[in-house]
Parts: C-alpha cells; sequence; structure tokens
C-alpha cells in the first residue's frame, strides 16, 4: 500500500504493508538508520521519534497510523533550538559509549527540555526511564540534560 | 600531492621481536601503498598517515565495542608522534593481523597488550620525520626537537611541519622498533588528557555507525529461526507458505553443522529456517507464518528447576574435582572458636547488547567478505574457512562498531549465518536477530552454587575456609567460562583452604560475560567474607585490612582440573590503597546515616585491575528473612589500572557503566531454561538497568607505579556485594541468591 509521510520535512511516498512499524520505513524505505532497533516492543526506547510533537516509539507504530503527521527524526533534531543544545551537551559530557541507544536518549531528552525547560532529578527519573542505555551511562546523561537546560554541572575529567 | 614510493625498500616488512617489557611484536609496520589505501595522504606506517596540510589520520587497529578503544589506542600513538590531537582523524583500521597484530576486544586486554607496542609505532614515525628533517634542513637530528607536528631547529630558527616532509618520511627506512626513543611519561601531551569519542559527532546526529546500518549495494535481508533448544534440527516448516509472504524471496533449511559435544557459538552454523527477503520487515512478517517442527536431542529435558535440584544433591556431598588444597581445614575448624557456613547461588545471565545481533555478508566470485560488529574478527574468519570450505585469504571481515559487546561478539555466530545465508542466497544479505533471538540464543554467563565453611581463631581472625563450588560442565569438563581459579581470593590469604568443584551437565552454550569468572565469584567471596567479618566481631573494614595484611599461603598450588588462569601476581599491598582510599571516600565509618541506610564494602581484583567500592543503599526488612524496596544511594569507586589513564573521560564513563551494569545484574536478570530453551525474550522478563535506578557513581583511580592495564571489566565484579553488604547493613538481611527478587522468600519485592 502506498502512504505519504513528511519526514524531517520531507515529503515521501513509501510502497509498504500497512502494519509496517514507522522505524522500519525509516531505516530501510527512506535509508535514514539513526532511529535504532533494540527490542521492537516499546520497551527500550531506542527507536524514538517525535510525530507531531509527541515523542513515539516508532518500533510499535504501524505506518498506516502516521497519516499526514510531521515525523522528526535524530537526523533532523539539531534544526530545533533544544534538539541543537542537547546534542551539543552529549558531546561536551562524552555520554556515549557504544552510543547506540543515544539517537532514542537525545529524541526523549529533548522532548523533556521542550516541555520542562529546567527538569529536577525527579522529572529526568519520570522522563527517561523507558530509555535503556545497556552501557548504562546514565550518570553522564543526567548531567547532559542539565548542561543542556542551563543547570549547573560538575565536569568529571 | 606526491605519492608516496612503493618501491622494494618500503615493502620491507619490519618484524621486531622481544622488545623492552618482553612483548612480541609479531606485526609487519608496513602501510598500504597510497594506491591501495586510496588518499594522496603519506603514509609512515600501517598506522599513521599525514596529509600535506598537517592532519594525521591514525587507523584504529582494534574493535569498538563501547569501551571507547577507537579512541585510545590512537591516543598512544599520538602522544609518541607528537602531534597535537586535535588534528588527528582515526579510521577503522582493516582487520589483518600481519599488518596490525592481534585485533580483538576481550578480558580487557587492548591497552595492556598495546599500550608498548603503540607507543613505538607512534615514536617511530616521529623518528623517521625527524631524520628527514634533518635531512632537508640539513642538520644534526640531535639539534632538532618536535612538537605539535612540526620539527624545529632552535639554532637556525627553522622549521617544517610534519605534512611538509610526510612524503620524504615515508620514503626513510623503518626504524627497528626496539630501539626507537619513548618519551618520559612527564612530558606526555594526549595520554592523560581527558578526549572525546572520535565517533560522538555521528552518534548525536545519527549517521550510519554500527553493524546494524551496513548497506551493500543489491542487499536482501534475512532472519533465522533457530531451534529453542542448542543443536536441534529442523523437521519440517512450512516453507511454501513462508514463500508466498509479500516481498519474500527465499526460505530455506539451513541444516547444523555444530559437532557433538561443542559448547560454544563459534563451532558450527545451527540448524534453522532462513528467511530472506526484500526488507528485514518483509522477513519478519513471513517469519509469524513459520511453523517449525524441531527435533531436539537430550538438552530438551533440562530447565532451571532441575539445575537446582542436582546442585541442592551435589552439595550435600564432597567434591567430585579438587582445585586447591592449603594445610588442613578439618583440624582449623576443630580448634576454630568460630564457625560460618552459607550458601550461594547465581544464575545463567544474556549479554543483551542494545545492538541486536546482526552481520552482513557478499559472496561474490569465490570470495567472501562480511561487515560484522564482531570482537573478534578473527574468530569469524576462522568458522567461515572451516564451515563453509573457503580460504582464509578469499575471506574479507570489515569491523564495524558495534552496540555493545560485553562477551557476546566475541562468537562467531552471526558472521557465519551471514556468510552462509549470502551464499545460499545469492545476493548480499543482511541478517539481523530480533531481541528475543538475542535472548534466546546466547552463550550465558554459567549460572553457579557455592556452599562456604569458614573457621574464625578467638582472635577474629580467618583461620580455614572451604568452597564446594557446583558448577557446569559435561564429562569432568567445566563448561566454558563455568570454571574457577586456585587463586581466587582469599586463596593464599588464609592457611587452611579448600576449593572443590561438582559439576552439572549442561545442555546451553556458554561464555564470557564482561568480567567473566568474576562477575560471580566477587559476589559469593566478597559477601561470605562480610559474613565471616560480621561474626568476628570486627566491622568489615577493619577486618578486610586485616585480611590484606599478609600473604599466609606462599605459592598457589593448584590441584585437579587446571581453573582460570591465576591471575599474575595479585598484590595486595595495591588492594589494600584501593579498600582504603574507597572507605575514606565515602566517609565509612564516618558519617551518621539515618536508620535503614548503611554502606557495604566490597573490592577484586580481575583483568590485571584492583577495584574497591563502597555503596550507600537504603532498604527495608520486609517480612521474616525478606527485604522490601531497596534504593542504591551511591557508589564510590577507587581503582588502581596502572600509572596512565589513557582518556580519563573514557575511563570514568567505563567505570561507572561496569558498576552500574553491576546493578542491573544483582536486581532482577537471570535467565531460566525450562524444556531445555531459554525462557526470556525481551526486556519485559529480562529487565536492564534504568535511569530512575541508577546512583551516582564517583570514581576514583590511584596511579600506582605499574604499566596501564584495561579498564573495561574490573569495576564490575566489586558492585554486586559492595550493594548486597550495604543491604545487610541496612536491614539484617544477607543476600544469598541473586537476582535480589530471589531474596523474597520472606515476600520482598524490588
Ligand atoms: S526498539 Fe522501539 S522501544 Fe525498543
Ligand atoms: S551507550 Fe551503549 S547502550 Fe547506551
Amino acid at each position: 500500500m502506498a502512504f505519504t509521510l513528511t519526514v524531517n520535512g520531507t515529503s515521501h511516498t513509501v510502497d509498504v504493508d500497512e502494519a509496517t512499524p514507522l522505524l522500519w520505513v525509516l531505516r530501510d524505505v527512506l535509508d535514514l538508520k539513526g532511529s535504532k532497533y533494540g527490542c521492537g516492543s516499546g520497551l527500550c526506547g531506542a527507536c524514538t521519534v517525535h510525530v507531531n510533537g509527541v515523542a513515539v516509539r516508532s518500533c510499535v507504530t504501524p505506518i498506516a497510523s502516521v497519516g499526514d503527521s510531521k515525523v522528526t527524526t535524530i537526523e533532523a533534531i539539531g534544526a530545533t533550538e533544544i534538539g541543537k543544545k542537547v546534542q551539543d551537551a552529549w558531546i561536551e559530557l562524552d555520554v556515549a559509549q557504544c552510543g547506540y541507544c543515544q539517537a532514542g536518549q537525545i529524541m526523549s531528552a529533548t522532548k523533556l527540555l521542550e516541555q520542562t525547560p529546567k527538569p529536577t532529578d525527579a522529572d529526568i527519573d519520570a522522563h527517561m526511564t523507558g530509555n535503556i542505555c545497556r552501557c548504562a551511562t546514565y550518570n553522564r546523561i543526567r548531567a547532559a540534560i542539565k548542561l543542556a537546560s542551563g543547570q549547573p554541572v560538575v565536569k568529571e575529567a | 600531492m606526491t605519492h608516496h614510493s612503493t618501491s622494494a625498500s618500503r615493502r620491507t616488512f619490519l618484524k621486531a621481536s622481544a622488545v623492552g617489557g618482553g612483548l612480541l611484536l609479531s606485526f609487519r609496520l608496513a602501510p598500504l601503498g597510497s594506491a591501495e589505501a586510496n588518499t594522496p595522504d603519506a603514509a609512515i606506517n600501517a598506522f599513521i598517515r599525514i596529509s600535506p596540510d598537517n592532519i594525521v589520520t591514525i587507523a584504529a587497529k582494534n574493535p569498538e565495542i563501547g569501551q571507547g578503544i577507537k579512541t585510545s589506542l590512537p591516543m598512544i600513538i599520538a602522544d609518541e608522534l607528537d602531534v597535537d590531537w586535535k588534528n588527528v582523524r582515526v579510521e577503522m583500521a582493516n582487520f589483518d593481523p600481519d599488518r596490525f597484530g592481534v585485533q580483538s576486544a576481550g578480558g580487557s586486554t587492548s591497552i595492556p597488550r598495546n599500550w608498548d607496542m603503540l607507543r613505538r609505532v607512534g615514536a617511530a614515525g616521529r623518528q623517521m620525520l625527524v631524520a628527514t628533517a634533518a635531512k632537508t634542513l640539513r642538520v644534526p637530528e640531535s639539534e632538532l626537537t618536535t612538537n605539535s607536528g612540526v620539527v624545529t631547529h632552535a639554532a637556525s630558527g627553522r622549521a617544517v611541519t610534519y605534512g611538509q616532509i610526510a612524503s620524504a618520511a615515508a620514503k626513510m627506512p623503518v626504524p627497528d622498533l626496539k630501539a626507537v626513543a619513548l618519551k618520559d611519561p612527564k612530558d606526555f601531551k594526549v595520554i592523560g588528557h581527558s578526549a572525546k569519542d572520535v565517533d560522538g559527532p555521528k552518534i548525536v546526529t545519527g549517521q550510519p555507525l554500527y553493524g546494524i546500518d551496513v548497506a551493500v549495494p543489491g542487499m536482501l535481508y534475512a532472519t533465522f529461526e533457530k531451534c529453542p533448544v542448542w543443536r536441534g534440527e529442523v523437521a519440517r516448516a512450512n516453507l511454501d507458505d513462508v514463500r508466498t509472504m509479500p516481498g519474500v524471496r527465499n526460505a530455506f533449511v539451513v541444516k547444523g553443522t555444530i559437532p557433538e559435544g561443542e559448547m560454544t557459538l563459534s563451532g558450527g552454523i545451527s540448524g534453522g529456517v532462513a528467511i530472506v527477503a526484500d526488507t528485514w520487515y518483509q522477513a519478519l512478517a513471513a517469519r509469524r507464518k513459520l511453523r517449525v517442527e524441531w527435533t531436539t536431542g537430550p538438552h530438551a529435558s533440562q530447565s532451571s528447576k532441575g539445575y537446582a535440584a542436582q546442585a541442592a544433591a551435589l552439595a550435600k556431598q564432597k567434591p567430585v574435582m579438587s582445585i586447591r588444597k592449603d594445610g588442613d581445614v578439618e583440624a582449623a575448624f576443630k580448634g576454630a572458636a568460630k564457625i560460618v557456613e552459607a550458601s550461594y547461588s547465581y544464575p545463567f545471565l544474556a549479554h543483551a547488547c542494545m545492538e541486536p545481533m546482526n552481520s552482513t555478508a557478499r559472496f561474490q566470485d569465490g570470495k567472501m567478505e562480511v561487515w560484522s560488529p564482531t570482537q573478534n574478527p578473527g574468530n569469524g574468519r576462522a568458522l567461515i574457512a572451516k564451515t563453509m570450505g573457503i580460504a582464509e585469504k578469499d575471506i574479507t571481515i570489515n569491523m564495524v562498531r558495534a552496540g555493545g559487546g560485553f562477551g557476546r561478539r566475541s562468537s562467531a555466530d552471526p558472521i557465519i549465518e551471514a556468510a552462509w545465508i549470502a551464499r545460499e542466497a545469492g545476493a548480499p544479505v543482511k541478517v539481523l536477530w530480533t531481541r528475543e533471538d538475542d535472548i534466546r540464543h546466547d552463550c550465558y554467563r554459567p549460572g553457579g552454587f557455592h556452599t562456604f565453611k569458614a573457621g574464625i581463631d578467638a582472635q577474629g581472625k580467618l583461620i580455614a575456609l572451604t568452597d564446594h563450588f557446583v558448577s557446569f560442565g559435561n564429562d569432568g569438563k567445566y563448561a566454558p567460562l563455568a570454571n574457577m581459579g586456585a587463586s581466587v581470593f582469599p586463596a593464599d590469604f588464609v592457611p587452611n583452604l579448600e576449593f572443590g568443584a561438582s559439576l552439572i551437565p549442561l545442555g546451553t552454550p556458554t561464555g564470557p560475560l564482561r568480567a567473566p569468572g568474576s562477575n560471580a565469584l566477587a559476589f559469593v567471596f566478597q559477601s561470605f567474607l562480610d559474613e565471616v567479618a560480621h561474626a568476628s566481631g570486627q566491622d568489615p573494614l577493619a577486618f578486610h585490612l586485616n585480611l590484606l595484611a599478609e600473604r599466609r599461603v606462599q605459592a598457589a598450588a593448584p590441584q585437579g582440573q587446571p581453573g582460570a588462569p591465576t591471575p599474575p601476581s595479585f598484590n595486595f599491598e595495591r588492594m589494600r590503597a584501593a579498600v582504603h582510599l574507597v572507605a575514606e571516600k565515602a566517609g565509612w565509618g564516618k558519617r551518621t546515616l539515618p536508620a535503614g541506610t548503611a554502606l557495604g564494602l566490597a573490592y577484586y581484583f580481575s583483568h590485571q585491575g584492583y577495584v574497591a567500592h563502597v555503596a550507600e543503599v537504603t532498604a527495608a526488612k520486609k517480612g521474616e528473612n525478606g527485604i522490601g524496596q531497596v534504593k542504591v544511594n551511591k557508589i564510590w569507586v577507587a581503582a588502581d589500572v596502572g600509572a596512565h589513564i589513557v582518556n580519563p573521560s573514557g575511563a570514568i564513563n567505563q567505570v561507572q557503566g561496569a558498576t552500574l551494569d553491576g546493578i542491573g545484574n544483582l536486581l532482577a536478570q537471570e535467565i531460566t531454561i525450562a524444556n531445555g530453551g531459554v525462557v526470556e525474550g525481551n526486556f519485559d522478563t529480562f529487565p536492564l538497568l534504568r535511569m530512575n535506578q541508577a546512583p551516582p557513581v564517583e570514581v576514583h583511580f590511584i596511579k600506582s607505579g605499574n604499566n596501564p592495564t584495561g579498564l573495561g571489566e574490573p569495576a564490575l565484579p566489586p558492585t554486586l556485594p559492595a550493594v548486597a553488604n550495604a543491604i545487610f547493613a541496612a536491614t539484617g538481611v544477607r543476600v544469598r541468591d541473586v537476582p535480589l527478587n530471589k531474596v523474597s522468600k520472606g515476600g520482598a519485592a524490588v
């Protein structure tokens, strides 16, 4: 079936089965490899993208449900002011280990800061707990969110 | 732009041996010709290219799995080459051990194995540049100095950049690596200074980088369904139904080649059904229609319940094998003022790398090319050669950044699957596992059971210790990584000691998981020692400093079946120093903590690293013998991994990650076997640590005067016992069986 969707400001028509998750349309049809597959079941957040301004798990979002919504992925989040700040903070604090989860972390963190410009630790816990980091870079993810939001952060090294 | 010469002299391969510390440099330092490398830069040696505008490209030789080695190994070269890190670009090396030496990631070996060698590689490059500058400037080499990629002749005020003379330098003879002059470490400018991950910009912008992102022209996608039971084979499958599904190009049965008795994932290809389609989702959708009838062997009757019953029976008998025997334990127990006895257990664990297993392969004109997020490309190449009859010279393995490794990607199974399916499909194929495939077809951290008995004398000294280790293995041989060495601490520090083992037959592959062996042994030994400390009436810190005060048995006396490699000369003074420091940083004995909050101490020597942890935990007792909510408030770590921390930023990240990984292990991770297969399948049943469970981890390094050693692993082992000991201090409930949600025999929840 043909679906027309807008990804990072560009309209695309794709011919896929209606049950195909958005993640696989992005990765394998549109060749946007930034959103990652971690669990396929909405349990890890590696595939997080924004659909009409809402952070969703693209692995459990069928393409048929996307319609003409606006999809933003990690590849374009740096074009937003907050997204760019988050990416810069991630680099500044050298957050990544393997880095595989970080696209999803950044998409979730950007959404958090859009909603809560100065998040507390409790806000971060509540908002980021759906994003697993197997390398457990959680100390730095927390610090980078604070740095991106202009809160004081002690640099470790 | 000058092309560097490919004359015979440049092709003289350097083979140095027995340098300084007795290391063997068994690699050729020759560069690729510039045509081969496809660049106008001058190739100084296999690792170093320099462009006319002084940009230095350094090859990262070992697989990057999140341990930061793609950044830290080139830093070592850059420092001795004497260039600024900001002018360095890093490029993944080809898999070519003749040229680069050992290329694998595992056992925290990359730094100790490469430290001296890569310093010499950088210094050799610098020496060639200095010699070239001497010729160009017509001055003696001794009058030249280097700094930031510039050679300066101070007397005449003249200078040349490396970039200006690189193509000439590339034609100089390669110096003897044994004889090159190394920097005085006090002059290091790159080593010891935090550098950011070289792939950071790509990571945060979502550029293709990982194995799962590899794209090859004409590539198809595959999913591969294997039998839930090890070495099971397809009896029947509804391939015709599957083949009619949209996008499916091919579906076929693979007959397994794994030899009987093989208990690793690198012995052959598993039997199963491969489905090849235009997109991975189509392959997956078709797989949902797949119905397979399996032929399973004897392993299908195995279960975790069965293992526990066998363990209980074995623990009541004498150990079948002796691991070590010192003094006379029976006599010592008779004379002891106090006896402590306890049994411990820990489960099988999966690796659950964030990036599920995958590999991409192309078979063309008799040659196999593979792209894989692997920790051990050599293992993959060997398995393809053995299983598919392709000569090793016709196999190319490209190392791709991996979304986590933890030991899992040392196994070659994703590589052989991709290679096999690509050849059969007649097209390049990416094989990608589902998360469920990944959890259910792992080489697991083996579970284990320990029964301890300790004797304490009237002065509170530990005088006797026995451990009956009930582990897994077949025909009297330990399953992979299910062994225990003769030198596990406190061996050597207790005059009367016996370690013995008995084995439960196992039908599930096992393998290395971050800090293999130590990740379990630290928990049981350091927890039991905490029990002994409390029983002796001493504060655990005082007890341990006492225990670490003198070696009471001179040489390890391994007996029976050889266990894990004996750690090279455990230096108890380094361990003591780490324990001291961590206690001081955590305010051990100095802070008043609220009721229900307490500290726990543990330490462990593994992978040549000395690491001590203090955990602060708030926990409540629940019911008779259970615990309620557990909150780890903070962990302090003191680590001695030698004189130099190559990249402090990366090192702290590793220590924090390894420590938090240990909390994840402790809380709720467990692989359960039923009917020979693994029950858990995704993160709902095999939960990884999450943000709200991750405490701050404060890291301190002790820079002792020793060669630097690796850091990917040694910070994990002390975590579990430190937290478990803190739980005891807070609640009086001893955690003897992990994961923690098992302690709830008294009705606990975590
Ligand atoms: S891959 Fe979508 S939540 Fe894990
Ligand atoms: S950095 Fe590896 S999973 Fe997060």
